[in-house]
Protein backbone atom coordinates (compact mmCIF):
# COMPACT_ATOMS: atom_id res chain seq x y z
CA UNK A 1 0.00 0.00 0.00
CA UNK A 2 1.20 3.51 -0.76
CA UNK A 3 1.83 5.26 2.51
CA UNK A 4 2.77 8.77 1.43
CA UNK A 5 -0.21 11.04 1.36
CA UNK A 6 0.10 13.14 -1.77
CA UNK A 7 -0.86 16.80 -1.97
CA UNK A 8 -3.59 15.94 -4.46
CA UNK A 9 -6.07 13.29 -3.34
CA UNK A 10 -7.91 11.32 -6.00
CA UNK A 11 -11.20 9.82 -4.88
CA UNK A 12 -13.45 8.01 -7.31
CA UNK A 13 -16.97 6.61 -7.38
CA UNK A 14 -17.41 2.85 -7.64
CA UNK A 15 -21.21 2.77 -7.26
CA UNK A 16 -24.02 5.26 -6.75
CA UNK A 17 -26.85 2.92 -5.76
CA UNK A 18 -27.34 -0.57 -4.36
CA UNK A 19 -27.53 -2.28 -7.74
CA UNK A 20 -25.37 0.09 -9.76
CA UNK A 21 -23.13 -1.22 -12.56
CA UNK A 22 -19.81 -2.84 -11.65
CA UNK A 23 -18.04 -2.59 -15.02
CA UNK A 24 -17.41 1.20 -14.96
CA UNK A 25 -15.87 0.87 -11.47
CA UNK A 26 -13.34 -1.60 -12.83
CA UNK A 27 -12.61 0.66 -15.81
CA UNK A 28 -12.06 3.64 -13.51
CA UNK A 29 -9.65 1.64 -11.36
CA UNK A 30 -7.77 0.57 -14.49
CA UNK A 31 -7.59 3.99 -16.12
CA UNK A 32 -6.89 6.34 -13.21
CA UNK A 33 -4.48 6.02 -10.29
CA UNK A 34 -6.95 6.68 -7.47
CA UNK A 35 -6.20 6.95 -3.76
CA UNK A 36 -9.72 5.93 -2.67
CA UNK A 37 -12.74 4.34 -4.30
CA UNK A 38 -16.14 4.98 -2.69
CA UNK A 39 -19.10 2.67 -3.31
CA UNK A 40 -22.39 4.20 -2.17
CA UNK A 41 -24.88 1.34 -2.12
CA UNK A 42 -27.46 2.08 0.55
CA UNK A 43 -30.92 3.50 -0.17
CA UNK A 44 -33.13 4.70 2.68
CA UNK A 45 -35.26 1.59 3.03
CA UNK A 46 -32.52 -0.92 2.27
CA UNK A 47 -31.14 -0.85 5.78
CA UNK A 48 -34.54 -1.80 7.26
CA UNK A 49 -34.87 -4.65 4.78
CA UNK A 50 -31.40 -5.88 5.72
CA UNK A 51 -32.25 -5.60 9.41
CA UNK A 52 -35.11 -8.05 8.83
CA UNK A 53 -32.68 -10.29 6.98
CA UNK A 54 -30.18 -10.17 9.82
CA UNK A 55 -32.84 -11.18 12.35
CA UNK A 56 -33.50 -14.33 10.34
CA UNK A 57 -29.86 -15.03 9.47
CA UNK A 58 -27.40 -13.39 11.92
CA UNK A 59 -24.51 -13.60 9.43
CA UNK A 60 -26.46 -11.70 6.77
CA UNK A 61 -27.81 -8.17 6.57
CA UNK A 62 -25.33 -6.59 4.17
CA UNK A 63 -25.54 -5.65 0.48
CA UNK A 64 -26.44 -8.64 -1.74
CA UNK A 65 -24.00 -7.49 -4.46
CA UNK A 66 -21.04 -7.42 -2.07
CA UNK A 67 -19.45 -10.62 -3.40
CA UNK A 68 -19.67 -9.50 -7.03
CA UNK A 69 -18.26 -6.04 -6.33
CA UNK A 70 -15.43 -7.23 -4.10
CA UNK A 71 -14.34 -9.96 -6.51
CA UNK A 72 -14.30 -7.48 -9.41
CA UNK A 73 -12.61 -4.57 -7.61
CA UNK A 74 -10.32 -5.85 -4.87
CA UNK A 75 -7.59 -7.31 -7.09
CA UNK A 76 -7.15 -3.91 -8.75
CA UNK A 77 -7.43 -2.05 -5.44
CA UNK A 78 -4.67 -4.21 -3.98
CA UNK A 79 -2.46 -3.94 -7.08
CA UNK A 80 -2.73 -0.15 -7.27
CA UNK A 81 -2.89 0.65 -3.56
CA UNK A 82 -6.43 2.00 -3.68
CA UNK A 83 -8.40 1.96 -0.44
CA UNK A 84 -12.08 1.09 -0.66
CA UNK A 85 -14.80 2.85 1.35
CA UNK A 86 -18.33 1.52 1.16
CA UNK A 87 -21.64 1.49 3.03
CA UNK A 88 -22.35 -2.03 1.77
CA UNK A 89 -22.32 -3.07 5.44
CA UNK A 90 -25.98 -1.97 5.65
CA UNK A 91 -27.40 -3.58 8.81
CA UNK A 92 -24.33 -5.71 9.54
CA UNK A 93 -20.97 -4.05 8.80
CA UNK A 94 -18.94 -6.54 10.85
CA UNK A 95 -20.36 -9.53 8.98
CA UNK A 96 -19.75 -7.59 5.77
CA UNK A 97 -16.09 -7.12 6.76
CA UNK A 98 -15.67 -10.88 7.20
CA UNK A 99 -17.45 -11.48 3.89
CA UNK A 100 -15.19 -8.96 2.13
CA UNK A 101 -12.10 -10.82 3.38
CA UNK A 102 -13.51 -14.14 2.21
CA UNK A 103 -14.56 -12.86 -1.21
CA UNK A 104 -11.19 -11.18 -1.75
CA UNK A 105 -9.43 -14.37 -0.72
CA UNK A 106 -11.50 -16.25 -3.31
CA UNK A 107 -9.93 -14.16 -6.07
CA UNK A 108 -6.42 -14.40 -4.65
CA UNK A 109 -6.25 -11.20 -2.61
CA UNK A 110 -5.04 -12.42 0.76
CA UNK A 111 -5.43 -10.91 4.22
CA UNK A 112 -7.46 -7.85 3.37
CA UNK A 113 -7.64 -5.64 6.44
CA UNK A 114 -11.06 -4.13 7.14
CA UNK A 115 -12.46 -1.53 9.50
CA UNK A 116 -16.19 -1.66 10.16
CA UNK A 117 -18.09 1.37 11.42
CA UNK A 118 -20.92 0.42 13.75
CA UNK A 119 -23.27 2.32 16.03
CA UNK A 120 -25.63 3.92 13.54
CA UNK A 121 -28.33 1.50 14.74
CA UNK A 122 -30.29 3.49 17.35
CA UNK A 123 -33.47 1.41 17.23
CA UNK A 124 -33.75 0.78 20.97
CA UNK A 125 -32.85 4.34 21.91
CA UNK A 126 -35.46 5.74 19.55
CA UNK A 127 -38.10 3.23 20.66
CA UNK A 128 -37.90 4.73 24.13
CA UNK A 129 -38.92 8.17 22.79
CA UNK A 130 -42.37 7.87 21.21
CA UNK A 131 -42.76 11.66 21.40
CA UNK A 132 -40.18 12.27 18.64
CA UNK A 133 -41.75 14.06 15.64
CA UNK A 134 -41.69 12.42 12.23
CA UNK A 135 -40.13 14.77 9.66
CA UNK A 136 -42.55 13.64 6.94
CA UNK A 137 -46.05 14.51 8.13
CA UNK A 138 -45.25 15.78 11.64
CA UNK A 139 -47.00 12.96 13.53
CA UNK A 140 -45.43 11.58 16.72
CA UNK A 141 -43.23 8.52 16.25
CA UNK A 142 -45.67 6.65 18.51
CA UNK A 143 -48.00 6.15 15.53
CA UNK A 144 -45.35 3.98 13.82
CA UNK A 145 -43.79 2.26 16.83
CA UNK A 146 -45.76 -1.00 16.65
CA UNK A 147 -44.63 -1.43 13.03
CA UNK A 148 -41.09 -0.02 13.39
CA UNK A 149 -38.33 -2.33 12.14
CA UNK A 150 -35.24 -0.22 12.68
CA UNK A 151 -33.84 3.25 13.23
CA UNK A 152 -30.45 4.24 11.85
CA UNK A 153 -28.70 7.57 12.27
CA UNK A 154 -26.91 9.17 9.34
CA UNK A 155 -23.34 9.25 10.65
CA UNK A 156 -20.73 11.66 9.37
CA UNK A 157 -17.29 11.73 7.79
CA UNK A 158 -15.38 11.61 11.10
CA UNK A 159 -16.14 7.89 11.44
CA UNK A 160 -14.85 7.19 7.94
CA UNK A 161 -11.71 9.18 8.79
CA UNK A 162 -11.24 7.26 12.04
CA UNK A 163 -11.73 3.95 10.25
CA UNK A 164 -9.15 4.90 7.61
CA UNK A 165 -6.80 6.05 10.39
CA UNK A 166 -6.58 2.41 11.54
CA UNK A 167 -4.73 1.68 8.30
CA UNK A 168 -7.37 -0.73 7.00
CA UNK A 169 -7.49 -1.30 3.25
CA UNK A 170 -11.27 -1.46 3.26
CA UNK A 171 -13.71 0.59 5.32
CA UNK A 172 -17.23 -0.78 5.52
CA UNK A 173 -20.07 1.11 7.14
CA UNK A 174 -23.80 1.01 7.68
CA UNK A 175 -25.77 4.25 7.54
CA UNK A 176 -23.30 7.04 6.81
CA UNK A 177 -24.52 10.05 4.81
CA UNK A 178 -23.59 9.61 1.15
CA UNK A 179 -21.33 12.68 0.67
CA UNK A 180 -19.72 12.03 4.08
CA UNK A 181 -18.22 8.80 2.73
CA UNK A 182 -16.19 10.98 0.34
CA UNK A 183 -15.41 13.78 2.81
CA UNK A 184 -14.12 11.12 5.22
CA UNK A 185 -11.42 10.05 2.77
CA UNK A 186 -10.31 13.69 2.42
CA UNK A 187 -10.32 14.37 6.17
CA UNK A 188 -8.09 11.33 6.58
CA UNK A 189 -5.83 12.05 3.62
CA UNK A 190 -5.34 15.78 4.18
CA UNK A 191 -5.75 15.75 7.99
CA UNK A 192 -8.61 18.26 7.79
CA UNK A 193 -10.59 19.03 10.92
CA UNK A 194 -14.17 20.23 11.31
CA UNK A 195 -12.76 23.69 12.08
CA UNK A 196 -11.57 23.97 8.47
CA UNK A 197 -15.06 24.88 7.29
CA UNK A 198 -13.99 25.95 3.82
CA UNK A 199 -12.27 22.63 3.23
CA UNK A 200 -15.10 20.63 4.78
CA UNK A 201 -17.52 22.44 2.46
CA UNK A 202 -15.29 21.63 -0.53
CA UNK A 203 -15.13 17.98 0.49
CA UNK A 204 -18.89 17.64 0.92
CA UNK A 205 -19.40 19.40 -2.40
CA UNK A 206 -17.09 16.93 -4.11
CA UNK A 207 -18.96 14.08 -2.43
CA UNK A 208 -22.35 15.46 -3.41
CA UNK A 209 -21.28 15.68 -7.06
CA UNK A 210 -19.76 12.17 -6.99
CA UNK A 211 -22.28 10.26 -4.86
CA UNK A 212 -24.68 9.38 -7.71
CA UNK A 213 -21.99 7.94 -9.97
CA UNK A 214 -22.78 8.75 -13.63
CA UNK A 215 -25.30 11.46 -12.77
CA UNK A 216 -22.46 13.98 -13.09
CA UNK A 217 -20.90 12.42 -16.20
CA UNK A 218 -23.91 12.22 -18.49
CA UNK A 219 -26.34 9.83 -16.83
CA UNK A 220 -29.94 10.98 -16.20
CA UNK A 221 -29.29 13.86 -18.63
CA UNK A 222 -29.59 13.02 -22.33
CA UNK A 223 -32.41 14.34 -24.48
CA UNK A 224 -31.59 13.51 -28.10
CA UNK A 225 -31.18 16.58 -30.27
CA UNK A 226 -31.53 18.87 -27.29
CA UNK A 227 -29.05 17.75 -24.64
CA UNK A 228 -26.89 15.14 -26.32
CA UNK A 229 -24.45 12.94 -24.44
CA UNK A 230 -21.59 11.52 -26.52
CA UNK A 231 -21.25 7.73 -26.23
CA UNK A 232 -23.94 7.45 -23.57
CA UNK A 233 -23.43 3.68 -23.41
CA UNK A 234 -19.91 4.36 -22.17
CA UNK A 235 -20.67 6.89 -19.43
CA UNK A 236 -17.75 6.62 -17.04
CA UNK A 237 -17.77 6.80 -13.25
CA UNK A 238 -16.34 10.13 -12.07
CA UNK A 239 -13.53 10.97 -9.70
CA UNK A 240 -12.40 14.13 -7.94
CA UNK A 241 -8.98 15.64 -7.51
CA UNK A 242 -8.85 17.55 -4.25
CA UNK A 243 -5.84 19.49 -2.98
CA UNK A 244 -4.93 19.83 0.68
CA UNK A 245 -6.06 23.47 0.62
CA UNK A 246 -9.52 22.42 -0.62
CA UNK A 247 -9.48 23.05 -4.37
CA UNK A 248 -11.74 20.58 -6.21
CA UNK A 249 -11.93 19.28 -9.76
CA UNK A 250 -14.48 16.75 -10.95
CA UNK A 251 -12.97 14.54 -13.64
CA UNK A 252 -13.63 11.57 -15.87
CA UNK A 253 -10.97 9.37 -17.46
CA UNK A 254 -9.22 10.93 -20.45
CA UNK A 255 -11.01 10.12 -23.70
CA UNK A 256 -13.93 8.40 -21.97
CA UNK A 257 -17.54 8.61 -23.14
CA UNK A 258 -20.28 10.55 -21.43
CA UNK A 259 -20.34 14.26 -20.73
CA UNK A 260 -18.95 16.39 -17.92
CA UNK A 261 -19.50 20.14 -18.03
CA UNK A 262 -21.20 23.04 -16.31
CA UNK A 263 -24.64 21.72 -17.26
CA UNK A 264 -24.19 18.22 -15.84
CA UNK A 265 -22.57 19.67 -12.71
CA UNK A 266 -25.34 22.24 -12.22
CA UNK A 267 -28.02 19.56 -12.42
CA UNK A 268 -26.24 17.35 -9.92
CA UNK A 269 -25.59 20.30 -7.57
CA UNK A 270 -29.33 20.74 -7.05
CA UNK A 271 -30.19 17.03 -7.08
CA UNK A 272 -32.32 16.18 -4.03
CA UNK A 273 -31.66 19.61 -2.52
CA UNK A 274 -34.37 21.67 -0.87
CA UNK A 275 -33.14 25.07 0.37
CA UNK A 276 -29.83 25.56 -1.51
CA UNK A 277 -28.55 27.87 1.22
CA UNK A 278 -29.07 25.14 3.84
CA UNK A 279 -28.01 21.72 2.59
CA UNK A 280 -27.82 19.86 5.89
CA UNK A 281 -25.29 17.04 6.24
CA UNK A 282 -23.96 15.39 9.42
CA UNK A 283 -20.69 17.29 8.92
CA UNK A 284 -21.77 20.84 8.14
CA UNK A 285 -24.57 22.93 6.70
CA UNK A 286 -23.61 23.81 3.14
CA UNK A 287 -24.56 26.95 1.25
CA UNK A 288 -24.62 26.12 -2.47
CA UNK A 289 -25.68 29.58 -3.62
CA UNK A 290 -22.23 30.69 -4.75
CA UNK A 291 -21.19 27.37 -6.31
CA UNK A 292 -20.00 27.68 -9.90
CA UNK A 293 -18.03 25.65 -12.40
CA UNK A 294 -15.19 26.23 -14.81
CA UNK A 295 -14.67 23.84 -17.72
CA UNK A 296 -10.97 23.00 -18.10
CA UNK A 297 -11.37 20.52 -20.96
CA UNK A 298 -13.83 17.79 -21.90
CA UNK A 299 -12.85 15.60 -18.96
CA UNK A 300 -12.36 18.13 -16.19
CA UNK A 301 -14.40 20.79 -14.38
CA UNK A 302 -13.17 23.02 -11.55
CA UNK A 303 -15.65 23.48 -8.68
CA UNK A 304 -15.73 26.78 -6.81
CA UNK A 305 -17.73 28.57 -4.18
CA UNK A 306 -19.12 26.00 -1.71
CA UNK A 307 -19.52 27.55 1.74
CA UNK A 308 -20.40 25.93 5.04
CA UNK A 309 -21.57 26.63 8.56
CA UNK A 310 -20.86 24.27 11.49
CA UNK A 311 -22.81 21.04 11.78
CA UNK A 312 -26.11 20.92 13.67
CA UNK A 313 -26.59 19.34 17.09
CA UNK A 314 -28.73 16.49 15.78
CA UNK A 315 -28.50 13.42 13.60
CA UNK A 316 -31.15 12.69 10.99
CA UNK A 317 -32.35 9.17 11.66
CA UNK A 318 -34.21 7.01 9.19
CA UNK A 319 -37.04 4.89 10.57
CA UNK A 320 -38.01 1.78 8.60
CA UNK A 321 -41.43 0.28 9.26
CA UNK A 322 -43.67 -2.45 7.88
CA UNK A 323 -46.45 -1.06 5.76
CA UNK A 324 -48.38 -4.03 4.43
CA UNK A 325 -48.16 -5.31 0.87
CA UNK A 326 -48.47 -3.98 -2.65
CA UNK A 327 -49.85 -6.23 -5.38
CA UNK A 328 -49.91 -5.33 -9.06
CA UNK A 329 -50.45 -6.65 -12.56
CA UNK A 330 -50.41 -5.49 -16.18
CA UNK A 331 -52.05 -6.24 -19.53
CA UNK A 332 -52.00 -4.43 -22.91
CA UNK A 333 -54.67 -3.48 -25.46
CA UNK A 334 -54.24 -2.12 -29.00
CA UNK A 335 -56.21 -0.93 -32.01
CA UNK A 336 -59.73 0.47 -32.27
CA UNK A 337 -61.29 1.24 -28.85
CA UNK A 338 -58.16 0.04 -26.99
CA UNK A 339 -58.45 2.61 -24.20
CA UNK A 340 -62.11 1.79 -23.50
CA UNK A 341 -61.24 -1.89 -23.27
CA UNK A 342 -58.43 -1.13 -20.82
CA UNK A 343 -60.79 0.92 -18.65
CA UNK A 344 -63.41 -1.85 -18.72
CA UNK A 345 -60.73 -4.36 -17.73
CA UNK A 346 -59.79 -2.21 -14.72
CA UNK A 347 -63.43 -2.10 -13.60
CA UNK A 348 -63.65 -5.89 -13.89
CA UNK A 349 -60.54 -6.35 -11.75
CA UNK A 350 -61.85 -4.05 -9.01
CA UNK A 351 -65.19 -5.85 -8.94
CA UNK A 352 -63.77 -9.40 -8.90
CA UNK A 353 -61.19 -8.47 -6.28
CA UNK A 354 -63.98 -7.19 -4.01
CA UNK A 355 -66.33 -10.14 -4.64
CA UNK A 356 -63.60 -12.66 -3.85
CA UNK A 357 -62.74 -11.02 -0.55
CA UNK A 358 -59.67 -8.99 -1.48
CA UNK A 359 -58.89 -6.18 0.93
CA UNK A 360 -57.20 -2.97 -0.16
CA UNK A 361 -57.00 0.49 1.34
CA UNK A 362 -56.11 2.01 -2.03
CA UNK A 363 -56.28 0.83 -5.65
CA UNK A 364 -54.38 2.64 -8.40
CA UNK A 365 -55.28 2.26 -12.09
CA UNK A 366 -52.70 3.41 -14.63
CA UNK A 367 -53.02 3.56 -18.39
CA UNK A 368 -49.44 3.32 -19.56
CA UNK A 369 -49.28 5.43 -22.71
CA UNK A 370 -51.63 8.07 -21.32
CA UNK A 371 -51.03 8.98 -17.70
CA UNK A 372 -49.03 6.39 -15.77
CA UNK A 373 -46.04 8.65 -15.17
CA UNK A 374 -47.48 12.15 -15.24
CA UNK A 375 -51.12 11.40 -14.42
CA UNK A 376 -54.06 12.47 -16.52
CA UNK A 377 -55.22 16.03 -15.89
CA UNK A 378 -58.59 14.93 -17.29
CA UNK A 379 -58.87 17.96 -19.57
CA UNK A 380 -58.63 16.04 -22.82
CA UNK A 381 -54.99 17.07 -23.26
CA UNK A 382 -53.81 13.45 -23.58
CA UNK A 383 -54.56 12.03 -27.06
CA UNK A 384 -55.58 8.37 -27.20
CA UNK A 385 -52.62 6.22 -28.22
CA UNK A 386 -52.81 3.25 -30.63
CA UNK A 387 -51.86 0.89 -27.81
CA UNK A 388 -52.18 1.16 -24.07
CA UNK A 389 -50.97 -0.99 -21.21
CA UNK A 390 -53.17 -1.27 -18.16
CA UNK A 391 -51.51 -1.45 -14.76
CA UNK A 392 -53.47 -2.01 -11.57
CA UNK A 393 -51.79 -1.76 -8.15
CA UNK A 394 -53.28 -2.07 -4.67
CA UNK A 395 -52.15 -1.45 -1.12
CA UNK A 396 -53.24 -4.46 0.92
CA UNK A 397 -52.93 -5.41 4.57
CA UNK A 398 -52.11 -9.04 3.72
CA UNK A 399 -50.07 -10.92 1.14
CA UNK A 400 -53.04 -12.98 -0.03
CA UNK A 401 -54.97 -9.90 -1.12
CA UNK A 402 -51.94 -8.50 -2.91
CA UNK A 403 -51.49 -11.74 -4.82
CA UNK A 404 -55.20 -11.94 -5.62
CA UNK A 405 -55.12 -8.49 -7.22
CA UNK A 406 -52.27 -9.44 -9.56
CA UNK A 407 -53.92 -12.76 -10.40
CA UNK A 408 -57.09 -11.01 -11.54
CA UNK A 409 -55.08 -8.82 -13.90
CA UNK A 410 -53.14 -11.85 -15.13
CA UNK A 411 -56.39 -13.70 -15.92
CA UNK A 412 -57.82 -10.86 -18.03
CA UNK A 413 -56.61 -12.35 -21.31
CA UNK A 414 -59.39 -14.97 -20.99
CA UNK A 415 -61.64 -13.38 -18.42
CA UNK A 416 -61.68 -9.75 -19.56
CA UNK A 417 -62.44 -7.67 -22.67
CA UNK A 418 -61.38 -8.82 -26.16
CA UNK A 419 -57.80 -8.94 -27.35
CA UNK A 420 -55.77 -8.31 -24.22
CA UNK A 421 -52.11 -9.26 -24.64
CA UNK A 422 -49.04 -9.74 -22.47
CA UNK A 423 -50.80 -10.25 -19.13
CA UNK A 424 -48.62 -10.55 -16.05
CA UNK A 425 -49.00 -10.69 -12.30
CA UNK A 426 -46.07 -8.49 -11.34
CA UNK A 427 -46.21 -9.94 -7.86
CA UNK A 428 -46.94 -9.14 -4.24
CA UNK A 429 -44.21 -7.40 -2.30
CA UNK A 430 -43.89 -6.61 1.37
CA UNK A 431 -43.58 -2.88 1.81
CA UNK A 432 -40.94 -1.40 4.05
CA UNK A 433 -41.65 2.29 4.25
CA UNK A 434 -39.44 5.00 5.74
CA UNK A 435 -39.82 8.22 7.65
CA UNK A 436 -37.26 10.22 9.66
CA UNK A 437 -36.71 11.87 13.00
CA UNK A 438 -33.97 14.10 14.43
CA UNK A 439 -32.13 12.83 17.51
CA UNK A 440 -29.49 14.43 19.77
CA UNK A 441 -25.94 13.58 18.77
CA UNK A 442 -25.10 12.03 22.14
CA UNK A 443 -27.62 9.22 21.63
CA UNK A 444 -25.21 7.70 19.13
CA UNK A 445 -22.14 5.77 20.27
CA UNK A 446 -20.27 4.80 17.14
CA UNK A 447 -17.37 2.36 17.19
CA UNK A 448 -14.73 1.10 14.80
CA UNK A 449 -14.24 -2.68 14.69
CA UNK A 450 -11.17 -3.90 12.84
CA UNK A 451 -11.07 -7.31 11.19
CA UNK A 452 -7.88 -8.91 9.94
CA UNK A 453 -5.50 -6.19 11.11
CA UNK A 454 -1.97 -7.22 12.12
CA UNK A 455 -1.65 -7.10 15.91
CA UNK B 1 -25.95 22.04 -29.82
CA UNK B 2 -28.38 23.70 -27.44
CA UNK B 3 -27.40 27.12 -28.80
CA UNK B 4 -28.39 26.13 -32.33
CA UNK B 5 -31.75 24.78 -31.19
CA UNK B 6 -32.44 27.93 -29.23
CA UNK B 7 -31.86 30.06 -32.28
CA UNK B 8 -34.14 28.00 -34.48
CA UNK B 9 -36.87 27.49 -31.89
CA UNK B 10 -37.47 30.61 -29.81
CA UNK B 11 -40.47 29.02 -28.06
CA UNK B 12 -42.26 29.79 -24.86
CA UNK B 13 -42.06 26.43 -23.14
CA UNK B 14 -39.70 25.89 -20.22
CA UNK B 15 -38.20 23.27 -22.56
CA UNK B 16 -37.03 26.09 -24.83
CA UNK B 17 -35.36 27.99 -22.01
CA UNK B 18 -33.96 25.54 -19.49
CA UNK B 19 -32.96 22.02 -18.56
CA UNK B 20 -34.32 20.25 -15.50
CA UNK B 21 -33.58 17.45 -13.03
CA UNK B 22 -35.89 15.94 -10.42
CA UNK B 23 -35.03 14.28 -7.13
CA UNK B 24 -36.91 12.85 -4.16
CA UNK B 25 -36.86 13.04 -0.37
CA UNK B 26 -39.71 11.26 1.39
CA UNK B 27 -42.98 12.52 -0.06
CA UNK B 28 -41.36 15.64 -1.54
CA UNK B 29 -40.06 16.11 -5.07
CA UNK B 30 -37.61 18.82 -6.02
CA UNK B 31 -37.22 19.95 -9.60
CA UNK B 32 -34.24 22.12 -10.52
CA UNK B 33 -34.72 24.38 -13.54
CA UNK B 34 -31.46 25.64 -15.02
CA UNK B 35 -31.58 28.38 -17.67
CA UNK B 36 -29.59 28.03 -20.89
CA UNK B 37 -28.68 31.73 -20.94
CA UNK B 38 -29.14 35.11 -19.29
CA UNK B 39 -32.26 36.08 -21.28
CA UNK B 40 -33.98 32.79 -20.48
CA UNK B 41 -33.00 33.16 -16.83
CA UNK B 42 -34.73 36.54 -16.58
CA UNK B 43 -37.89 35.18 -18.24
CA UNK B 44 -37.99 32.15 -15.96
CA UNK B 45 -37.38 34.24 -12.89
CA UNK B 46 -40.26 36.54 -13.78
CA UNK B 47 -42.81 34.04 -15.06
CA UNK B 48 -42.10 30.59 -13.64
CA UNK B 49 -43.84 31.29 -10.36
CA UNK B 50 -44.66 28.71 -7.67
CA UNK B 51 -48.34 29.21 -8.53
CA UNK B 52 -47.75 28.35 -12.17
CA UNK B 53 -45.73 25.30 -11.17
CA UNK B 54 -48.33 24.05 -8.71
CA UNK B 55 -50.99 24.40 -11.42
CA UNK B 56 -48.96 22.16 -13.73
CA UNK B 57 -48.54 19.52 -11.02
CA UNK B 58 -52.04 19.96 -9.50
CA UNK B 59 -53.28 16.50 -10.52
CA UNK B 60 -50.13 14.88 -9.10
CA UNK B 61 -49.24 16.91 -6.02
CA UNK B 62 -51.05 18.71 -3.24
CA UNK B 63 -48.23 21.19 -2.61
CA UNK B 64 -47.26 23.61 -1.26
CA UNK B 65 -44.58 24.59 -3.76
CA UNK B 66 -41.58 26.60 -2.61
CA UNK B 67 -39.24 28.32 -5.09
CA UNK B 68 -35.57 28.97 -4.34
CA UNK B 69 -33.38 31.13 -6.58
CA UNK B 70 -29.76 30.32 -7.32
CA UNK B 71 -28.62 33.24 -9.52
CA UNK B 72 -25.02 32.04 -9.76
CA UNK B 73 -26.20 28.91 -11.61
CA UNK B 74 -29.11 30.77 -13.24
CA UNK B 75 -31.30 28.17 -11.62
CA UNK B 76 -34.62 27.92 -9.82
CA UNK B 77 -35.18 25.05 -7.43
CA UNK B 78 -38.79 24.05 -6.86
CA UNK B 79 -39.65 22.00 -3.81
CA UNK B 80 -43.03 20.35 -4.38
CA UNK B 81 -44.46 18.81 -1.24
CA UNK B 82 -46.91 15.91 -1.10
CA UNK B 83 -45.91 15.01 -4.65
CA UNK B 84 -45.01 11.34 -4.47
CA UNK B 85 -48.25 9.60 -3.45
CA UNK B 86 -47.04 8.94 0.08
CA UNK B 87 -43.33 8.77 -0.71
CA UNK B 88 -40.89 6.60 -2.58
CA UNK B 89 -41.31 3.59 -0.34
CA UNK B 90 -45.13 3.66 -0.07
CA UNK B 91 -46.28 4.94 -3.46
CA UNK B 92 -48.47 2.79 -5.70
CA UNK B 93 -47.24 4.72 -8.72
CA UNK B 94 -45.19 3.15 -11.47
CA UNK B 95 -42.51 5.83 -10.88
CA UNK B 96 -42.40 6.08 -7.10
CA UNK B 97 -39.25 8.26 -7.11
CA UNK B 98 -40.83 10.78 -9.45
CA UNK B 99 -37.76 10.49 -11.68
CA UNK B 100 -39.97 11.47 -14.61
CA UNK B 101 -41.44 14.55 -12.96
CA UNK B 102 -38.83 16.99 -14.31
CA UNK B 103 -40.44 16.51 -17.72
CA UNK B 104 -43.74 18.00 -16.48
CA UNK B 105 -41.86 21.22 -15.77
CA UNK B 106 -40.49 21.32 -19.33
CA UNK B 107 -44.01 21.36 -20.77
CA UNK B 108 -45.10 24.52 -18.93
CA UNK B 109 -45.91 27.38 -21.32
CA UNK B 110 -44.82 30.85 -20.29
CA UNK B 111 -46.26 34.14 -21.57
CA UNK B 112 -44.51 35.33 -24.78
CA UNK B 113 -41.35 37.37 -24.24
Amino acid sequence: MRKNHSAVCRVGTGAGMADDRVYPAVKLLEQVQLDYLVCECLAERTIARENLNRRKFPEHGYNPMLAERIQAMLPLCREKGVRLVTNMGAANPVAAAHAIRAEAEAVGVRNVSCAAVIGDDVTERVRAHPDLRLLDGGEPLESLLPRMISANAYLGADLVRDALDTGAEVVVTGRVADPSLFLGTLMHHHRWSYDDLTRVAAGIMAGHLLECSVQVTGGYFADPGRKDVPRLAETPYPYAEVTSDGRVWICKPEGSGGRLDRMTCAEQTLYEIHDPSRYITPDCVVDLCEVHFEEEGVDRVAVHGALARPRTESFKTVIGYSDGFIGSGEIAYAGINAVARARLAADVVRERFRIEGGVASEIQVDLIGIGALHGDPGDGSRPEPYEVRLRVAARCPDRRSAELLGDHVRQLNMQGPMAGGGPVNTGAREVIAVNSVLIPRDWVRPEIVTVGMAA
Amino acid sequence: MSERLLQTYPGNRVYDLAHTRSGDKGNTSNVAVIAYDEVSWERLRRHLTPERVLAAYAHLAQGPVTRYEVPRLQALNFVIENALAGGVTRSLRIDPHGKSLSAVMLSIELPPA
